[in-house]
């Protein structure tokens, strides 16, 4: 895909992940949040949040299995984006929801487990957010980097937790974000446990970090296809 | 802020219910399937005119001394499009865009069980059980830790009670909302377990603040608000207060309450409005009023103590919550 393209494409999926906040400011200016906007707020934020961070996680898949390299240059941003509308959902809570009541927040956090597990997993994505440029890659070095970034598995988990344990009986769509979920998952468990059946085979001693390399020229992690990966 | 002008609306400010008709005609006027229907509607009421004629018509109502005083109404259009009727949907807004389906005329109520005067009769008759409807307008609390004041018309239970004639063994009262998922979409899933049933001990359905209600605003119950008759205790979560209702049956037994059926953990029968009693997933010490920015304080009993607090003498609420 040339550079021009990926540019486009770069720009059309700006639009499409500030989409979800465009309609809300819409919304708040044509006076339709519901009666309650500060619920209707919080759950779209959160909602958009999952979401987000479930297309984070079929990048790799997809790219996998299409074997269209380009697609990973949008998993960062797509990931920042999930990043993003946490913090907008963890801020209607705190700003709007509590209204900076610390004390009450602390309390929640404490004796409300799906708060519990929505706090964790917005806490998670702060080191992956923090740590997504260029220059910390390199000085994380790539397996290291790695390492810390599959606390986005756990996050999600936590996240689908969250949505689960929040609902009062109809339990349909958390059920439909944990089933994409373990969908996505259970592909990287299969990815891996091929990859070691193999390994033993051939070599013992495979270092893992030959799977991902650093594109200088977009500043963007760059995968190679499991398909096209270099052999011993 | 930029949420806060909502605060303090006063009457006058709220929306005339001529400009909210309008839209309603407006809406109504767009397709012609949709006129015809209105029309067929229109013509049914000459044919079978009652008390609660539909339709945007004026109910006939005198206004009570039990009426909540000094608080500020919540605007139609909340009342009428932010609503819990898991028959119609689990969204909010779900209810007002599908309970258009539900048929509410004809509508037969059953009453049944220990009680003398069995009756199968139309929501009419119920209703003329006592001399004239009344407004009462009450907060409503829900368990989501929002709340409302909502102007409704109705009759109070215990003048339905006294006609019928329970017997002396009747110790509660079981409710019953419609099953028809043709009419009532949310019933294709099982979400809840279906129809819905609620209960009260029979000194609380005697009590005067215990409403039958069939109206709200003057006019008569909006379907998503649980038309063409509901139940309405004002010191209870909203989720006791079973709307289109189908059956009452005077039992000897405390009876099966839906919620309690789905999370007996969480809902139990009383379901008293109860901040210091927490909801083991958040907490009822605080409620957004619909239209407020800041939560405030929520009220023993929703600020009917004074009325209701009797009915519990001696028992432990955090036990019997």
């Amino acid at each position: 895909m040339s550079r021009r393209k990926i540019l486009l494409l770069k720009c059309l999926v700006w639009v499409g992940c500030l989409a979800p906040l465009g309609r809300l400011v819409f919304r708040a200016l044509t006076d339709r949040l519901t009666a309650n906007p500060i619920e209707f707020i919080t759950l779209s934020t959160g909602t958009w949040t999952l979401i987000f961070l479930l297309v984070t996680l079929s990048i790799t898949p997809l790219r996998r299995l299409t074997g269209q390299a380009w697609l990973i240059r949008f998993r960062r941003l797509i990931g920042l984006f999930a990043f993003f509308y946490g913090f907008l959902h963890f801020m209607t809570y705190i700003c709007l929801d509590k209204f900076f009541d610390l004390a009450d927040m602390v309390k929640d956090v404490i004796k409300r487990p799906f708060i519990t597990a929505g706090f964790v997993a917005f806490l998670l994505l702060i080191p992956l957010a923090a740590t997504s440029t260029a220059g910390a890659i390199h000085k994380l070095g790539g397996s290291r980097w790695r390492l810390l970034h599959r606390a986005i598995y756990v996050s999600a988990v936590l996240a689908v937790i969250h949505f689960w344990w929040k609902v009062k009986a109809d339990t349909q769509q958390p059920r439909i974000y944990a089933a994409i979920l373990a969908i996505l998952l259970l592909y990287r468990v299969a990815v891996w446990l091929v990859r070691r059946a193999r390994s033993i085979r051939s070599a013992p001693e495979v270092p893992a970090s030959t799977d991902m390399e650093h594109d200088r020229g977009t500043g963007s992690q760059r995968i190679v296809p499991f398909n096209q990966k270099p052999r011993p | 802020m930029l949420i806060r002008k909502a605060a303090d609306i006063r009457p006058s400010e709220v929306t005339p219910k001529e400009l909210y008709l309008n839209r309603r005609r407006f809406m109504a006027a767009a397709g012609t399937g949709a006129a015809a229907f209105a029309a067929g509607r229109f013509l049914r009421n000459l044919i079978t005119p009652g008390v609660l004629a539909r339709a945007g018509t004026r109910l006939q109502y005198t206004k009570s001394s039990l009426s909540t005083q000094g608080e500020t109404l919540t605007p139609l259009k909340d009342i009428t499009t932010y609503n819990n009727f898991y028959e119609f949907g689990a969204d909010k807004d779900d209810p007002s865009r599908n309970a258009g389906s539900l048929k509410t005329s004809p509508w037969t109520v059953t009453i049944e069980g220990l009680v003398k005067k069995r009756v199968a009769c139309d929501v009419d008759t119920i209703v003329r059980m006592h001399p004239s409807l009344e407004e009462r307008i009450y907060r409503l609390r829900c368990v989501e830790a929002w709340s409302m004041v909502i102007p409704w018309i109705g009759i109070p239970l215990s003048s339905v009670i006294k006609a019928v004639e329970p017997a002396s063994k009747a110790r509660f009262v079981a409710f019953e909302t419609l099953y028809n998922p043709a009419q009532m979409p949310g019933q294709r899933r099982s979400v809840l377990q279906w129809p819905y049933v609620e209960g009260l001990r029979m000194d609380e359905a005697m009590h005067p603040l215990t409403i039958l209600a069939v109206g709200l605003y003057g006019e008569p119950l909006p379907n998503q608000d649980g038309a063409p008759i509901r139940l309405v205790v004002p010191w209870k979560y909203g989720f006791k207060s079973i709307k289109s209702i189908v059956k009452i049956k005077f039992v000897e037994n405390q009876p099966p309450t839906t919620w309690n059926l789905m999370a007996p953990q969480e809902y139990g029968f009383y379901s008293n409005v109860n901040p210091e009693v927490d909801h083991p997933r958040w907490s009822q010490a605080k409620e957004r009023r619909i239209g407020e920015f800041f939560r405030r304080p929520t009220l023993m009993f929703n600020g009917y103590g004074d009325q209701v607090a009797g009915l519990y003498a001696g028992m432990d609420l955090r036990k019997n919550f």
